[in-house]
């Protein structure tokens, strides 16, 4: 196991080096200048070589890269274009907003999804099972924009009940009502793949010997259910939650946008439209570790409940 | 003729074929398509109003008044003919991104499935640390830096497609690469490129096609999320995820149908496209 943890550390770690190298390049050595950039077509060239000596981004793409990302490392990003103050603070309260809004996202979706797999995968065929998966599907592939705007449109302006947007500041029930629309939407859109998840494993399980065994040695339903088929359904189910982390992520940046809420996806849809690099690149980079950090968890804890892995035999 | 008694054997492929055209949700899927696609090829065919013609004595007009099916925006344009015309650019952009995708995916992924070794340690690193990042901020940060013209979109969101499908074909190049007919072409003295294209390719059709047309729901979902936030469509533009953007605030003065209607069109547009990938691998998986 530990063996496992140490290679997969490493591995990270080139993943992220190879992060920073993308998001640098992609922000720094694609035609036309950041200077050119944030000025536009239209401004002399003094001025663009002027603004891009002054940011830093004149040199060798070497000695630039190499100084964006010591001081990354450190968490500082340099300083905002728009609002002339560190990318790190505005970074920082945005990250802390749509942490909210994630957790609340994972709290309704997982339950609910890893339920919805399992009675699919126990009613494998029949009416419940294709509503279920087919529902899920759909959703899965909708923008979340198109359900949100008919979240808000029922709840938010026929019923009346939550606001249709805004920040989450004030008590925890006033924070609960402008999270619980945008947290749905981005739920809707998680639930079809742990859905198709959990009821591919509960299929798979049901069919293992090991099940079989559980029945034949007079266990009951519930605690062959419980603890032989679940266990080794929610495995799968785990990567899967993993690796969409990454769509939850990009998912904030349309959800915010839509709810006008003031996390990190609304941050970089504003920084993209002002052409606000130094934000965007930590932003990106940002949400980019962030996601890779999740997999690696999620990596670590599969290798956990799989005992293979757990007891050291190369996998 | 004997034949007449005897059934007679289908082919793999043939068999996929009858398969799907039983069921019903490719059938459902592909109406939907097929009715997109003409929208975007002729959209004059289904209206006949201009979708980008203004009337602001007309703003806000309910559905079904003064022959407004659909109602008019808040500039007095007709909702119907922004919802047909809106198919356009999104059935241009996410097919066209797609097919990019999926030709650079599968170079790649045969040469990492055949060639091996330290190729494939090398992109599956690549790979990887593109993988962990969400599609739609690179395309992000790359339009924002780039010209948002057409030609970037379509290659910002196909180049960010091709690793995954890499993955896919890697692993199913794996699986093939060991088998007899590959050892045969490679005793027989054919060269890399011979067997990786001609002889491994036509063998992993089933999921490039898989792959093809989930990553085309895909690519219609990124490119919609971008428009929704302002890249990839020019303003006024009736696509679907712009005019969402643009007539959202509609929806507190209690005017649903400007950017209802086009949540609908392009929700119809994505299932439909999820429900042949569906259909299809549910035939190919078997």
């Amino acid at each position: 196991m530990a063996r496992y943890v140490i290679r997969r550390l490493g591995l990270a770690v080139v993943t992220l080096f190879i992060l920073s190298v993308v998001v640098f390049v992609v922000a720094s050595v694609l035609p036309g200048s950041v200077g050119r950039a944030i000025l536009g077509p239209f401004a002399l060239q003094e001025s663009v070589d002027q603004i891009n000596k002054e940011l830093g981004v004149n040199g060798s793409l070497y000695s630039q890269y190499f100084r964006w990302i010591s001081h990354a490392i450190r968490g500082d990003f340099g300083d905002s274009y728009k609002f002339q103050g560190p990318v790190t603070d505005y970074l920082a309260s945005a990250f802390w907003s749509s942490t909210k809004l994630a957790v609340l996202t994972l709290i309704i979706v997982v339950p609910i999804g890893i339920l919805g797999g399992a009675i699919a995968a126990l009613r494998k065929d029949q009416a419940s099972d294709r509503i279920i998966t087919v529902t899920g599907l759909s959703l899965a592939v909708t923008p979340e924009f198109a359900i949100g705007i008919v979240l808000i449109l029922f709840f938010a302006v026929k019923l009346r009940w939550v606001p249709a947007g805004g920040s989450a500041d004030g008590s925890i029930i006033q924070q609960f009502k402008v999270l619980i629309l945008p947290a749905v939407t981005l739920s809707a859109t998680l639930f079809g793949y742990i859905a198709r998840m959990t009821r591919a494993g509960t299929i798979e399980a049901l069919a293992a010997d090991y099940t079989r065994t559980a029945e034949l040695k007079g266990l009951s339903r519930s605690r062959v259910l419980g603890v032989h088929v679940l266990r080794n359904a929610l495995l799968p189910t785990i990567a899967v939650l993993a690796s969409q982390m990454s769509y939850l992520l990009g998912g904030l940046l349309v959800t915010e946008t839509m709810f006008n809420y003031k996390g990190l996806g609304l941050l970089i849809a504003n920084a993209a439209n002002d052409r606000d690099i130094p934000m965007l690149m930590a932003a990106v980079f940002v949400v980019g570790t962030f996601a890779m950090i999740m997999t690696l968890i999620a990596d670590v804890i599969t290798a956990w409940l799989n005992p293979r892995i757990r007891f050291g035999s190369h996998v | 003729m004997t034949s007449e008694t005897q059934p007679i054997a289908k082919t793999p492929s043939q068999e996929m074929r009858s398969q799907l055209l039983r069921s019903k949700t490719f059938l459902l899927g592909n109406l939907g398509v097929a009715f997109w696609a003409i929208c975007a090829i002729a959209p004059g065919l289904i209206v006949n109003r201009d979708p980008a013609e203004q009337n602001l004595i007309k703003k806000w007009t309910h559905p079904f008044t003064d022959g407004f099916v659909l109602g008019t925006d808040r500039s007095g344009r007709d909702v119907l003919s922004r919802a047909i015309y809106g198919a356009r650019e999104i059935m241009f952009i996410a097919p066209a991104a797609t097919i990019l995708g999926v030709v650079v995916g599968v170079m790649l992924g045969l040469m990492m499935g055949y060639l091996g070794r330290v190729v494939d340690d090398i992109l599956s690193r690549i790979i990887e640390a593109l993988i962990s990042l969400p599609v739609i901020l690179v395309a992000l940060l790359a339009l924002t830096v780039l010209d948002a013209g057409r030609a970037t979109i379509i290659g910002v969101i196909g180049f960010l497609f091709a690793p995954l499908i890499a993955r896919t074909v890697r692993a199913a190049v794996l699986a093939e690469r060991n088998l007899d007919y590959v050892r045969c072409a490679e005793l027989s003295g054919e060269n890399s490129l011979y067997v990786m294209f001609v002889e491994i390719l036509p063998n992993i059709f089933g999921p490039i096609i898989v792959e093809f047309t989930v990553r085309l729901g895909y690519a219609v979902f990124t490119m919609a999320g971008l428009s929704f936030i302002g890249f990839g469509t020019q303003p006024g533009s009736p696509d679907w995820g712009r005019t969402i953007f643009d007539e959202r605030t509609s929806l507190l003065s209690n005017v649903w149908w400007p950017s209802i209607i086009p949540a609908i069109a392009l929700a119809s547009l994505v299932v439909s496209i999820n429900l042949i990938a569906d259909a299809i691998q549910g035939v190919v998986d078997k």
